[in-house]
């Protein structure tokens, strides 16, 4: 029986641990499909910022009830997670509190977990009533369909069953020591420290050890399977930011908010129209230097490979809270922009290319693409480029920079821009102002009075 | 006090064979734009006042690209870029100042990766350093205990982490200094940035600079202080939309800075 269960334990671990890897392949598979960029210089300043950002969650406090009440789940979460190594351990040798060698500082941990789990499913409710209850506004936008709400709140009762079913284990397996149960009473005494667990003792107080066991072994099975399930529910899930928050805030931009990228294509046409001496029907010669001058095949983005991998990064990232959202100028004047619907549709859309190419090997045009089908023009040309959205992500996320090459490729391939910038453009290229002013008269001003 | 100043021009200064000791980039707003002309020439008042050695492009001055680049016109944007670096660098320009923060982030983030190094300031910090230095007094004058609130122009502010420079010029002019709700990092937008000055606004149930001159009524201002000739308009227009035009002033920190020396 003891061996039974035992085997079945290693293949559940096995099992999901299969799965895990395969989609953390999955998910490098398609972050990979976007374009390179540079993001490994400064290594000390990126770490600090993932230190800061991350694990410092310096920006969720910006917001200050729930900041606190997400440091507290995190680490709650975190913490908990230490009981893993044992819980693994004694489900594959089918020990019991292996670690407990460890005397009075495993009742410490053991005591610490059973606090953290009671302050996380505490805050856990209260994100439940802020999102169902209080309906905080960001959480009842537009792009929040019914599967990103259900994902939310799903990953809300997780947390709660998790928690309760720890506290019900702990509390069945201290009535087990306290009658003196095989496998379970100790010589020593009591192992561990149930200040919180204690106090649920007298809903199983006088049940039978085989009951008491029962309810011990279902606890601490459905807790395992679930933190399994939990670890192959996060692909799917707003909640991989609890892996990706880490790379993506090392990635994250370092220049000033204001500098936004030169693209390098263009420099190179740039240089060939203002040196006189360039001949531009020359045949380039096979170095590097003229295939970098090469001309992409496209200016800008319209679809999820144009992006760089950074960008297909911060999709995944991205938690869907909304914050950047309710910043947004053009969002908060009722215009169809919202910085979240453009990180969840190009996670949608980049989903949506994987599975394509899980399918036929490799990515078969199915006519659709991220303009458009997903992100419209009336959603692009909203935004004023204020970065509010970029300094209000509490993970690094920089949704601005989708914009602007989706921008690029409408103005550059398309000519797609409305009317009235293209005529300023026009203006900006033949008097060098956005007006229609000649270049001639730009210092009239200092002539007036 | 409307004696004409004379402002020359880099060709001047090099036909003197002068160099200044710094480059006043006036832009296209300020140039052109009849609210922004005043910012300019009330900047060029102090500049002269402080005994700076200034000059300015005049004709040789274009567009920085700014708004073509934020629209998406990279090609253009570059274009651009490359006239003025080629200007700027035959003048072998070192020190740039510049009133509008879409130049200033312009010229500081985006010209250096194509050839144009500078050493770019906005005028809000070098009027803080010519008051440190000790070559410029500021006054209250007729600001002094006016409740004022500075708008962040977000090229600035969060763009570029200059939020101190126009917050101490105003207290030195002895203002009460109020804070909107969302300031400094977390401003919002006056709506004209990323190339909206240009067109309509899409479909919406309000303007973006309604909001934020709603924003800065909260705070029961006497007046509104800015430091972009483009969030000048725009909360110029948005006061003006409330009916408020007579109460509440929109003015640039250096007009302030200036009006109070009666300059
Ligand atoms: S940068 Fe654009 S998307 Fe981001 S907050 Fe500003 S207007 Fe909204
Ligand atoms: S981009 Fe950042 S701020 Fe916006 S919803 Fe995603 S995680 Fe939240």
């Amino acid at each position: 029986m003891a061996i039974l269960s035992q085997i079945l334990f290693v293949l559940a671990l096995i099992f999901a641990i299969y799965f895990f890897i395969r989609n953390v392949k999955k998910l490098v598979r398609n972050i990979k499909l976007g374009k390179t960029i540079n993001r490994r210089d400064q290594p000390s300043k990126r770490f600090k910022n993932m230190a800061m950002v991350a694990l410092g969650q310096s920006k969720m406090v910006k917001r200050p009830i729930a900041g606190i009440l997400h440091i507290v789940v995190y680490l709650g979460f975190v913490i908990i997670n230490i009981e893993m190594i044992e819980i693994v351990i004694d489900g594959i040798f089918g020990t019991h509190r292996v670690l407990s060698f460890m005397g009075g500082f495993y009742d410490f941990l053991i005591g610490s977990f059973e606090i953290l789990a009671l302050l996380v499913l505490v805050g856990v409710i209260v994100f439940w009533i802020r999102r169902n209850v209080i309906r905080l506004k960001r959480f009842w936008a537009n792009e929040m369909t019914s599967w990103p709400k259900n994902d939310a709140n799903n990953i809300l009762y997780f947390e709660m069953i998790l928690m309760v079913l720890f506290l019900t284990m702990n509390a069945a397996d201290y009535q087990l020591q306290l009658v003196g149960a095989d496998h379970y009473a100790n010589e020593a005494g009591i192992i561990g420290a149930f200040p919180v667990s204690q106090f649920l003792l007298p809903l199983i107080d006088g049940l039978s050890i085989s009951s008491l066991i029962f309810i011990e072994r279902t606890a601490w099975w459905l807790h395992i399977l679930g933190v399994l399930f939990f670890l192959n529910y996060l692909y799917y899930s707003k909640h991989l930011h609890i892996l990706l928050a880490f790379p993506n805030t090392y990635f994250a931009k370092l220049q000033p908010q204001g500098e936004f990228n030169n693209l390098e294509a263009v420099k190179n046409e740039v240089a060939l129209m203002m040196d006189p001496n360039a001949d531009p029907f020359a045949v380039p010669a096979d170095d590097a230097s003229a295939e970098s001058a090469a001309i992409p095949d496209k200016f800008g983005a319209s679809d999820v490979q144009d992006l760089n991998w950074v960008q297909l990064l911060n999709s995944y990232t991205c938690t869907e809270c909304g914050r950047c959202t309710a910043e947004c100028p053009a969002n908060q004047t009722g215009k169809k922009l919202s910085p979240r619907k453009i990180m969840m549709d190009t996670r949608d859309r980049l989903e949506e290319v994987g599975k394509n190419i899980d399918k036929n090997g490799k990515f078969e045009n199915d006519n659709k693409q991220l303009l458009n089908d997903y992100i419209t023009k009336e959603e692009l040309w909203a935004c004023t480029t204020c970065n509010a959205c970029v300094e209000a992500c509490p993970i690094g996320i920089d949704p601005l920079s989708i914009i602007m090459d989706m921008r690029r490729y409408l103005v550059m391939e398309e000519s797609a821009a409305p009317n009235e910038l293209n005529i300023a453009m026009g203006n900006i290229e033949n008097n060098g102002a956005p007006w229609p002013y000649n270049q001639m008269d730009r210092m009239n001003w200092s002539q007036e009075k | 006090m409307t004696e004409e100043i004379k402002v020359p021009t880099m060709a001047e200064f090099l036909s003197q064979g002068k160099a200044p000791e710094v480059l006043f980039w006036v832009g296209c707003a300020g140039s052109f734009d009849d609210r922004a002309k005043k910012i300019t020439k009330a900047f060029v008042k102090l500049l002269h006042k402080a005994g700076v050695e200034f000059a300015v492009l005049g004709t040789e001055e274009s567009c920085t690209g700014d708004p073509a680049k934020r629209a998406g016109n990279e090609f253009l944007f570059q274009m651009q870029a490359a006239m003025n670096i080629q200007v700027l660098n035959g003048y072998e320009i070192k020190k740039i100042v510049t009133a509008c923060p879409h130049c200033f982030n312009t010229l500081k983030n985006e010209y250096p990766d194509l050839g144009g190094n500078y050493e770019v300031i906005h005028h809000t910090q070098f009027l803080k350093s010519l008051l440190e230095e000790g070559r410029m007094t500021v006054e209250g004058g007729k600001f002094k205990g006016k409740r004022i609130t500075f708008h962040d122009p977000c090229y600035l502010g969060r763009a570029n982490g200059v939020f101190e420079a126009p917050r101490e010029l105003l207290q030195k002019l002895e203002v009460e200094l109020v804070e909107m709700r969302k300031c400094k990092k977390a401003g919002l937008c006056c709506g004209a940035g990323g190339a909206q000055m240009f067109k309509e606004p899409e479909p919406g149930n309000k303007d973006v600079n309604i909001l934020r001159t709603e924003q800065a009524l909260e705070t029961q201002p006497d007046m509104i202080a800015a430091g972009c000739p483009f969030c000048n308009t725009m909360m110029t227009d948005g006061v003006k939309n409330k009916n408020k035009e007579n109460d509440i002033e929109v003015l640039d920190v250096a007009e302030m800075i200036a009006q109070a020396q009666d300059l």
